[in-house]
């Protein structure tokens, strides 16, 4: 298992890479299944790499290489040893290590996307390990959750509430969540997903690849010579 | 220590913190040692089976991954710097004294993240031409003496570090499965012997080589457990 020992590997500089997305959130939000959706929708576009950070088991991963979205070979499992927002925000060394092996297996990449284990509101990714971050929750927390903020909430590039199916069943007001997460979010974008009846979660999609694409012009490969 | 009035403190010393410190963002925090197996079976249920436990992770791995960074700060630190192919040789020296391929693994990948770590902060001659050398990851005590090298330290501090990392990182691991008090379990840490297993080191052919094959199948079955939350 090698990583790539060039030294521009060493500078937090994107010219060459994949976008690398951290998708993050409390346990049971949909943080698995919207990496699933995206590999399904973006897959035959992109070229894309998984880091999961499963808490108790290579459940995650496996989750994901049972799905058939993406080639098996092209996730990688991180462990983090009970603290799953360590390893996405102060010591972001095992991920950046599994960035780095699947880049220099499969690389060029479009994308790598580094799934955090489920945490809580104040977890976030670190502008080391991710360029770009989804803080995913879901209507069946509650639907005050988005007012109670929390980095995740109030920083993330996108904010994703999922479940929307599950609303009238758990008395969650969906117009609640967004007026609050528009006043806590400062105009960054909310988009309300179920997964479950969109296995492509395609507006999410749509947001990534404008992303990839905008990642893409900013740091195209020919500025590496 | 020097002491005395007016003089400037122990060189050194500011890097030995940071490299012994568990915020050191290089990987170790998801690192039990074996502790998280040992717990898993029973072996550590409490702050008097850790001491023991700990001791004797002290007493092998411990005592051979200080001599391991003792020797690698030096010759990190000689004026030519080690000889490109020394390194190579110095990390078969560790590989041959870790029984357990788990732990090997387990050992090489701390390293590897160490030295992309140390790097990136103490940029330095002999850490490039180790991660050249050994480019699948050094062994996490010859990465930690090259780096403490890089860091300022002495081979007597790098020694230092490789003993206290040797332990910390369990002692942390079972805080965390346990529930155990964590001042009990610091006073623990605190009561261990980390000056006995720390010796000058000048023949790399006469490094010691104490083994715990308890370690080495705790690390084996760990591998194998499908529930862990740590990697080693």
């Amino acid at each position: 298992m090698s990583a790539n020992h060039d030294d521009h590997h060493d500078a937090p500089d994107g010219h060459g890479r994949a976008l690398r997305l951290g998708i993050g959130g409390p346990v049971g939000s949909g943080k698995t299944a919207l990496t699933a959706a995206l590999c399904r929708s973006l897959g035959p576009s992109l070229r894309l790499g998984v880091v999961t950070n499963d808490i108790y088991t290579t459940e995650d991963a496996d989750f994901l290489r049972r799905a058939g979205v993406i080639d098996p070979e092209r996730i990688m499992a991180v462990q983090t040893g009970c603290c799953p927002h360590t390893a996405i925000r102060d010591d972001i060394a095992a991920n950046i290590d599994a960035v780095e092996t699947l880049e220099e297996r499969f690389g060029p990449l479009d994308l790598v996307i580094v799934e955090s284990g489920g945490d809580n509101l104040t977890a976030t990714f670190s502008r080391g390990l991710a360029d770009r971050q989804i803080f995913v929750l879901d209507v069946s927390g509650g639907d005050k959750v988005p007012r109670k903020g929390g980095p995740g909430v109030t920083s993330a590039d996108l904010l994703v509430v999922n479940k929307t199916d599950l609303a009238p069943m758990v008395g969650a007001d969906l117009t609640v969540m967004s007026r609050d997460a528009a006043a806590v979010r400062e105009g960054k974008p909310v988009l309300f997903t179920s997964i479950r009846e969109d296995k492509g979660a395609h507006s999410v999609a749509e947001w990534v690849s404008g992303v990839v694409e905008s990642w893409r012009h900013q740091h195209s490969h020919s500025h590496l010579s | 220590m020097n002491g005395a009035p007016g003089q400037p403190p122990t060189p050194g010393l500011a890097g030995l913190l940071l490299l012994a410190d568990s915020r050191l963002p290089a990987g170790g925090h998801a690192h039990s040692g074996g502790a998280e197996e040992a717990c898993r079976v029973g072996a550590i249920s409490g702050p008097e089976d850790l001491a023991r436990f700990l001791r004797g992770r002290l007493a092998t791995a411990g005592r051979v991954a200080a001599a391991l960074a003792w020797s690698a700060c030096a010759g990190a630190g000689e004026s030519t710097g080690a000889a490109e192919s020394a390194w190579r040789l110095l990390d078969a020296e560790a590989d041959a004294r870790i029984a357990s391929p788990a732990q090997r693994l387990a050992s090489r990948t701390q390293g590897r993240l160490l030295v992309r770590t140390a790097k990136r902060i103490w940029p330095s001659p002999a850490l490039a031409t180790l991660a050249r050398e050994v480019p699948d990851g050094a062994h996490h005590p010859i990465a930690l003496g090259v780096a403490a090298q890089a860091a300022g330290c002495t081979p007597e501090q790098a020694a230092m570090a490789a003993a206290y990392t040797s332990v910390t990182g369990a002692a942390t691991a079972a805080v965390r499965l346990l529930g155990l008090d964590p001042v009990t379990v610091h006073r623990v840490l605190a009561d261990l012997p980390y000056d006995s297993v720390i010796a000058e080191q000048h023949d790399w052919s006469a490094l010691p080589a104490h083994a715990a094959p308890a370690l080495d199948l705790l690390a084996e079955q760990h591998l194998r457990t499908e529930v862990r939350l740590f990697v080693s």
